[in-house]
C-alpha cells in the first residue's frame, strides 16, 4: 500500500512525461490523476490505520549507500506525522489534478503540466516518508525543482521565468542552510537516521562544535541551520520575497504548492527534528521571533495588494508564521494542526480564485472585478466559506466553529500561555497573533468584497463571458467539507484528548488537554501501553523492520522521557499541583484571551465591510493619497528593492561578466565557431603581434623570461 | 703547460685552429689581391676548401676518444665532433648557394666569406664549449660575424634594419645570458661545467635554477624559439637571402647542441626542472611556427616561421632528457638543415628577368614550367611538413618516440597536432607549385652549383631512405657522447 501511495505518482510523472507525444494529453491526464487520487484514498486508509490505528512502521526499500558509518537507506517512515502529511499531500494533489482538468483545458502542453504535478508529488512524499536526512534533503530538492518547473510552465512569459529562479535561487539559500545542517548533524552524531540521531541526542546535549571560528552549542547550531532551510522553503521573513512572485505559475500550481504542500514542508522539517529543536531553546526562541513576525509582516502587506492571488499568498505567509511561532514555542501538535486545516481552506481560497481567474478570462487584478458573485455563485459560496475558516470564525466557549477557528485560536491562546510561563516571546506571539488575526480578517474581507459585490469595474465584455467551469466546482465543494469541519473532527486527536494516543511518539501532544487533567495523564500512561502493543504487531505484521522497530520503541520510551523532562519544568510542575487541586481547568488561559481573535476578527470584518462596502471608493480614495503607509505596504516593505541592492545587482554584474567573458569570450571563441577560425585568428593575431617595431619585441622576450620563470616556479614549486 | 701538452690541446682543437688561421689568412688575401671581383671569388673558394677540410679534420684527425683542452674551458667529443662536421657542411652549402647571388646583386665582397668563417669559428668554439666563458666568447664571435651577415647589403633599408634589430636583440639576449651566467657562478663557485654539475649535484638551490632559465633564455634567442622568436621573420624577410640560408642552418645547429650540451651536462641533475621550461619553449615554438606560417604570403618568411617551428619540434627531442632524446635532436637537425638548404636554394632560383621575387604565389605552376624544382620543392616540403616515406618523417618520428618513452604523452600530443597545423603550409605552397596557373614569365636559369644543390638535397628526402640506418649509428654515437 505504502509503495503505491509514494510510487504511482512517479510512475504517473514518468508515463506522462517521457510518453506524453505517443499518448497525447488526455490520456497523460487520465494516467496521473489516476494515480494520484489512487494515492490519496490509500493514504486515506494508511491514515486510519497509522495515525488512529497507532500502527507505526518503516518500510526499508532498499539500502542505497554504505560508507563507513554513511548508511542509509530509501525507507518510508510511516508514524502518525507522516500519515497526516500523506493525508494532506496526495488529497490536495488529487483535487489540484482533477481541477487542472478544467483549468488547463486551453493549454496545449497538458501532458507536461500534469507529469510535474506528479512528480511534485512524488518528491513530497518522498520528503515526508524520509527516515533519514538525506532521503528527506533529496525529496526537499526534488520539490524545488518540481516547483520551479511548475512556476516557470508557461515559460514564454519572461515574468513565469524570474519568478522560477527567484524561487528557485531563494530556495538554494534556504537549502545550503540546510545542507550544512545535515552535515553537522552527521558530524556529531555520525548518523544521518532519525531513530539514531533522537536516541543520541542526550548524550551530545553539551557538545560544542566550532563553525567559522566560534564555538557553539552543537544542537543550537544544528538547530538554527535546520530553520534556516526551513525558513527557505516556508517563505519566512527575508526568505520570503519568491512565494508572491511564484504567483506566475498556474493557479492550479500555487494552491498545490504555494499553499497547502510545498511551503509546509519547513513546518514539516521543525516538527519531524522536534528533539533537537527542543533542547535548542535560543533558536526556539528565534523560530518563535521570525514567526511572529512574519505573520505580521505578511498580513500587513495583504492589506494593500491587488493581485487576488498574491493576497492569498502573502495570507499563506502570514498563516506559516503563526505555524512557526506555535513550532518555536514547543507547540509542535498545534503547529501541525494548523497545517493540517489550513491545507484545506487556503486550498479552497486559491481554487476559488481560480475559478474566478477563469471565469474573467485570466484578469487577476482585483480593481476590475467587483459585484460578480451572481455570475460565479458557487465560487462566491465557497470563498466566503474559505475565508470563514481563514479568518477562524468560531464562537469561543461553546467550541463551534470553523476549520481555522480550532487551530489559529488553539495557537493564539497556547502563546499566551507559553508567554506567561516566561518562554521568550511568548507574549509578543499572542500580541501578533491576535492583531495579525484582525489583519488576515480586514484583508480577507476586503478580498471578498472586493471581488464578488460592489460594481463591476473591468472590461465589459469580459463580463459576458463570465461563467463557472463544473470540473472546477467539484474540488472546491471536497475542501469546503474539509474547511468546515476539518477543525472540529479531528481537533481531538491532534491536539485534545487523544493527542497523545494519536501522535505516539511522532511528536509531543503537548500540554492541551482540554482542561481535562486526569485524562491527560491517563493518556500518557495509556500511550505507553498502546506503544508495547505496536511493538508486536509491527513484530507480527513486518518481519524483518521489526528489529529498528523495537529500536524505535525503546527510544519512544525515552523520548517521552525527555519530552516529560523538558515540558516537566514548565509544565510538569503546574500539572502535579493542579491535580492535587483537582482543577480541571488548570490549562485553561483566561476567558478575555480566548475571546481575543474573536474579537480581532470581528473587528477586522467591520472595517472592511466599512471601508468596502458602506463607503465604497474610500479605499481608493485613501490609496491615491498615496500616505507613506500605503506605499511602504503596497510596495512589500522594499523588500525586493533591498534584494535587489543587495544581491541581484551585484550577482547580475557578476553573471554578465561571466557571460561576456567567460561565455562569449573563451567558450564560443574556442569551441563551437570552429577551430579554423581560431587557427586562422591565432595566426592574424600573431601577426599583429609581429608589428616589425623593436621593442614590441624585446617587451616580448621579457615577458617571455619572465613567464618561463613563473612556469618554472609554478611547475617545480616543491623545491 | 709542457709543449706536448700544448699540442696535444691544439690537435683537439684543429677545426678550430684551422677556421681561425684560415679567416685571418684570407683576409690578407682578400685585401691584398688587386681585382675585387677575383678576390671575392678566390677567397670564396678558398674559405670552401677551409669548411671542408676543417670538417674532414673534426671527422678524422682529431683523435676520437676525445677529451677537454685548455684546462677544461673546451672539450671534445663525439657530440662535438659530430655537431662541428655537421655545422662546417652546413656552412659549406651555404656559401656555394650564395656564391651567384652575391654577384648577381653586386655583393660580391671578399668579405662575405670571411665572415662566415669567422662566424663558423665562433659556432665550433660553441659546441666545443666546457665553461661559461668559452661558451659565451664563441656565442658573442658567432653573433657579431652574423650581425654583420645580416646588414652585408649596407645600400639596402631592409638589410640596414634587419642587421640592426638583430643586433640589438642578440645584444638583450647577451645581457640575459650573462646575467644567468653570473647567477651560476655565483651559486656555484665556478665557471667550469664539470664544477657545476657538481654544484647541482650537491645542492640543487633557486639560484642555479634561475640562472639556467636566464642562460636558457638567451640560448633561446639564438635558435630563435619562441617567446624569443620575434627578430626571425624580420630578419629573414630582410637579409640578403643566401645570409637567411645561413641564419637558418649552421648557427641553430650549434646554439642547439649548445643548448643540449649545457642542459645534459651541468644541469644534468635537473632534467626534471628544466625540462617543464623546454616543453613550453617547444610548445610555444610549435604553435607559433604553426599558426604563424599560415597567413604568410612571403616565401622567406614562410620559412623563418618553419624554422622557428621545426625548433620546437626539435626542443620536443630535448625536453626527454634522455640519450635517446639526444639523438633524436642530431637527426631531426640534421634532416632540417638538408631540407631548409634546398629550400632557399629554390628560393634563390626564384629569378625573374627584372630580379628576384620572393611571394609564394610566384611559384605558381613550377611544376610544369620547372619540373626538377618543382619536383625538388615539393620532396623539401614534404619531408619538412614530416609526411611518411620522406626523412622527415623519421626526424618527427624519433623526436616523439623519445618523449613517448620520458613518459610525456600528453606534451607529445599537443606537438603531433601542431604538427598536423604547420602541415597546412607545406601543403600550400605544393598546391601553389602543381594546382596553381603559372603567370607565364618563368624563371631564369639558375647556376649549376645552385641546381646542383636543390637537387641533391630534394633527392635526398628519399634517396637517404635506404641510408637511414648509417645515420642512426652516426647520431646514436654522438648522442652517447654526450648523454
Amino acid at each position: 500500500m505504502a509503495y503505491v501511495i509514494v510510487f504511482g505518482p512517479l510512475l504517473a510523472a514518468i508515463i506522462a512525461g517521457v510518453f506524453q507525444k505517443q499518448i497525447g494529453d488526455r490520456v497523460a491526464q487520465s494516467i496521473t490523476t489516476g494515480l494520484v487520487v489512487l494515492s490519496a484514498l490509500l493514504s486515506i486508509v494508511m491514515f486510519f490505520d497509522v495515525a488512529l490505528g497507532g500502527n507505526e512502521r518503516t518500510i526499508e526499500l532498499a539500502r542505497w549507500m554504505a560508507v563507513g558509518a554513511f548508511e542509509f537507506s530509501w525507507a518510508i517512515k510511516l508514524d502518525t506525522l507522516s500519515s497526516v502529511m500523506l493525508v494532506v499531500i496526495t488529497s490536495v494533489s488529487a483535487l489540484v489534478h482533477i481541477y487542472s482538468w478544467g483549468y488547463m483545458a486551453e493549454d496545449p502542453h497538458r501532458a507536461r503540466f500534469f507529469s510535474y504535478l506528479s512528480l511534485f508529488t512524488f518528491a513530497m512524499l518522498s520528503l515526508v516518508t524520509a527516515d533519514n536526512l538525506l532521503q528527506m534533503f533529496f525529496g526537499w530538492e526534488g520539490v524545488g525543482l518540481a516547483s520551479y518547473l511548475l512556476i516557470g510552465f508557461w515559460y514564454k512569459k519572461p515574468s513565469a521565468n524570474n519568478a522560477a529562479i527567484k524561487a528557485f535561487v531563494t530556495n538554494r539559500v534556504g537549502d545550503f542552510g540546510l545542507a550544512l545542517g545535515v552535515m553537522a548533524i552527521f558530524t556529531i552524531f555520525g548518523t544521518i537516521r532519525f531513530d539514531e540521531i533522537f536516541a543520541a541526542i542526550p548524550a551530545h546535549q553539551d557538545t560544542i562544535l566550532t563553525f567559522f571560528g566560534m564555538n557553539f552549542n552543537a544542537l543550537e547550531l544544528i538547530a538554527f541551520l535546520l530553520f534556516i532551510g526551513a525558513m527557505g522553503k516556508s517563505a519566512q521573513f527575508f526568505l520570503h520575497v519568491w512565494l508572491p512572485d511564484a504567483m506566475e505559475g498556474p493557479t492550479p500550481v500555487s494552491a498545490l504548492i504555494h499553499a497547502a504542500t510545498m511551503v509546509t514542508a519547513g513546518v514539516f522539517l521543525v516538527c519531524r527534528m522536534h528533539p533537537v529543536f527542543e533542547l535548542a531553546p535560543n533558536t526556539s526562541a528565534f523560530i518563535t521571533f521570525i514567526g511572529a513576525f512574519t505573520a505580521l509582516f505578511a498580513a500587513t502587506v495583504g492589506l494593500a495588494q491587488n493581485d487576488i492571488k498574491r493576497v492569498i499568498a502573502y495570507s499563506t505567509c502570514s498563516q506559516l508564521g503563526y505555524m512557526f511561532f506555535a513550532a518555536g514555542l514547543g507547540l509542535y501538535s498545534a503547529s501541525m494542526f494548523h497545517l493540517f486545516t489550513h491545507a484545506f481552506f487556503k486550498a479552497l481560497l486559491f481554487l476559488g480564485a481560480g475559478s474566478v481567474i477563469h471565469a474573467l478570462h485570466h484578469e487577476q487584478d482585483m480593481r476590475n472585478m467587483g459585484g460578480i458573485f451572481r455570475m460565479v455563485p458557487v465560487t462566491w459560496v465557497m470563498m466566503l466559506i474559505g475565508t470563514l475558516a481563514l479568518t477562524g470564525v468560531g464562537i469561543p466557549m461553546l467550541g463551534l466553529g470553523f476549520a481555522g477557528f480550532y487551530s489559529k485560536d488553539m495557537i493564539i491562546e497556547e502563546a499566551f500561555m507559553m508567554g506567561q510561563e516566561g518562554l521568550p516571546f511568548g507574549m509578543m506571539a499572542f500580541w501578533i497573533g491576535v492583531i495579525a488575526a484582525g489583519l488576515t480578517s480586514f484583508y480577507s474581507w476586503r478580498l471578498v468584497f472586493f471581488t464578488f459585490h460592489g460594481k463591476y469595474r473591468g472590461d465589459k465584455h469580459t463580463l459576458d463571458h463570465a461563467h463557472e467551469t463544473p470540473i472546477l466546482l467539484f474540488p472546491l465543494l471536497v475542501l469546503a467539507v474539509g474547511a468546515v469541519f476539518a477543525g472540529a473532527v479531528f481537533k481531538d486527536h491532534f491536539v485534545g484528548k487523544h493527542a497523545f494516543d494519536f501522535w505516539g511518539d511522532s511528536l509531543p501532544a503537548g500540554p492541551y488537554a482540554e482542561g481535562n487533567y486526569p485524562e491527560y495523564k491517563a493518556a500518557y500512561e495509556t500511550a505507553q501501553g498502546v506503544g508495547a502493543q505496536s511493538q508486536g504487531e509491527s513484530h507480527d505484521g513486518a518481519g524483518d523492520t521489526h528489529g529498528e522497530v523495537a529500536q524505535a520503541e525503546a527510544s519512544h520510551g525515552d523520548d517521552h522521557g525527555a519530552v516529560t523532562d523538558t515540558h516537566g519544568g514548565v509544565h510538569g510542575d503546574e500539572h502535579s499541583a493542579e491535580a492535587h487541586e483537582g482543577d480541571h481547568h488548570g490549562h485553561h488561559p483566561p476567558v478575555w484571551v480566548l475571546w481575543m481573535p474573536f474579537g480581532a476578527t470581528l473587528f477586522g470584518f467591520v472595517l472592511a465591510i466599512y471601508f468596502y462596502v458602506i463607503k465604497e471608493g474610500l479605499p481608493a480614495r485613501i490609496a491615491e493619497k498615496s500616505g507613506p503607509l500605503h506605499a511602504f505596504l503596497s510596495n512589500k516593505w522594499y523588500v525586493d528593492e533591498i534584494y535587489d541592492f543587495l544581491f541581484v545587482r551585484s550577482v547580475r554584474g557578476l553573471g554578465d561578466l561571466l557571460w561576456k567573458v567567460g561565455d562569449q569570450r573563451i567558450i564560443d571563441g574556442f569551441g563551437p565557431n570552429g577551430v579554423a577560425a581560431t587557427v586562422l585568428a591565432s595566426a592574424r593575431r600573431l601577426a599583429r603581434l609581429q608589428s616589425g617595431y623593436l621593442y614590441h619585441y624585446a617587451f616580448v622576450m621579457l615577458i617571455g623570461v619572465l613567464g618561463l620563470t613563473l612556469w618554472f616556479v609554478a611547475g617545480t614549486g616543491a623545491h | 703547460m709542457t709543449g706536448d701538452l700544448l699540442l696535444a690541446d691544439l690537435r683537439l682543437l684543429a677545426p678550430e685552429v684551422l677556421l681561425a688561421v684560415g679567416a685571418m689568412a684570407f683576409l690578407m688575401v682578400g685585401a691584398y689581391t688587386r681585382a675585387q671581383d677575383g678576390a671575392a671569388r678566390i677567397v670564396s673558394l678558398l674559405t670552401l676548401a677551409l669548411f671542408l677540410v676543417a670538417a674532414l679534420v673534426s671527422i678524422f684527425y682529431v683523435p676520437s676518444e676525445g677529451g677537454t683542452a685548455f684546462q677544461g674551458a673546451l672539450i671534445v667529443d663525439d657530440f662535438s665532433r659530430y655537431a662541428k662536421a655537421a655545422v662546417l657542411l652546413a656552412a659549406f652549402i651555404s656559401l656555394i648557394l650564395a656564391q651567384n647571388y652575391l654577384e648577381q646583386e653586386k655583393l660580391a665582397k671578399f668579405e662575405y666569406p670571411i665572415l662566415m668563417a669567422l662566424s663558423v669559428l665562433g659556432m665550433t668554439i660553441m659546441v666545443s664549449a666546457n665553461d661559461l666563458i668559452t661558451m659565451y666568447m664563441g656565442l658573442e664571435l658567432q653573433s657579431l660575424a652574423l650581425y654583420v651577415l645580416a646588414a652585408f647589403n649596407r645600400d639596402s633599408l631592409r638589410a640596414s634594419e634587419a642587421g640592426l634589430k638583430y643586433f640589438v636583440l642578440g645584444a638583450l639576449s647577451s645581457g640575459l645570458l650573462l646575467y644567468g651566467a653570473s647567477l651560476i657562478y655565483g651559486f656555484s663557485g665556478t665557471t667550469n661545467f664539470a664544477g657545476i654539475a657538481e654544484a647541482v649535484a650537491a645542492e640543487p638551490s633557486l639560484g642555479l635554477m634561475f640562472g639556467m632559465i636566464f642562460l636558457l633564455s638567451g640560448l633561446a634567442f639564438k635558435i630563435s624559439a619562441a617567446p624569443f622568436h620575434m627578430w626571425t621573420p624580420d630578419v629573414y624577410e630582410g637579409s640578403p637571402t643566401p645570409v637567411t640560408a645561413f641564419f637558418a642552418t649552421a648557427p641553430k645547429l650549434a646554439a642547439m647542441a649548445l643548448i643540449a650540451r649545457v642542459l645534459m651536462q651541468p644541469f644534468a641533475e635537473m632534467v626534471h626542472d628544466w625540462q617543464q621550461v623546454v616543453m613550453v619553449l617547444s610548445v610555444l615554438s610549435m604553435a607559433v611556427g604553426a599558426f604563424g606560417a599560415l597567413t604568410q604570403t612571403n616565401i622567406k618568411r614562410l620559412l623563418a616561421y618553419s624554422s622557428i617551428g621545426n625548433m620546437g619540434f626539435a626542443l620536443v627531442g630535448l625536453a626527454a632528457g634522455t640519450s635517446i632524446g639526444l639523438w633524436a635532436l642530431l637527426l631531426y637537425l640534421t634532416l632540417y638543415v638538408i631540407s631548409v638548404a634546398g629550400s632557399f636554394g629554390i628560393v634563390l632560383s626564384m629569378r625573374r628577368s627584372d630580379g628576384m621575387v620572393e611571394r609564394i604565389e610566384d611559384l605558381a605552376g613550377l611544376a610544369q614550367t620547372r619540373p626538377g624544382l618543382g619536383w625538388s620543392m615539393t620532396a623539401l616540403m614534404l619531408s619538412i611538413g614530416g609526411l611518411p616515406f620522406f626523412v622527415g618523417f623519421f626526424g618527427k618520428l624519433f623526436v616523439f618516440y623519445a618523449a613517448v618513452s620520458s613518459g610525456l604523452i600528453i606534451f607529445t600530443v599537443i606537438a603531433g597536432l601542431l604538427s598536423v597545423v604547420s602541415m597546412a603550409y607545406y601543403l600550400r605552397v605544393v598546391k601553389v607549385i602543381w594546382f596553381d596557373e603559372p603567370d607565364g614569365s618563368s624563371f631564369l636559369p639558375a647556376t649549376f652549383s645552385v641546381n646542383a644543390v636543390v637537387l641533391v638535397t630534394g633527392s635526398a628526402t628519399v634517396a637517404l631512405l635506404p641510408f637511414m640506418y648509417v645515420m642512426f649509428r652516426f647520431v646514436m654515437q654522438a648522442g652517447s657522447g654526450l648523454g
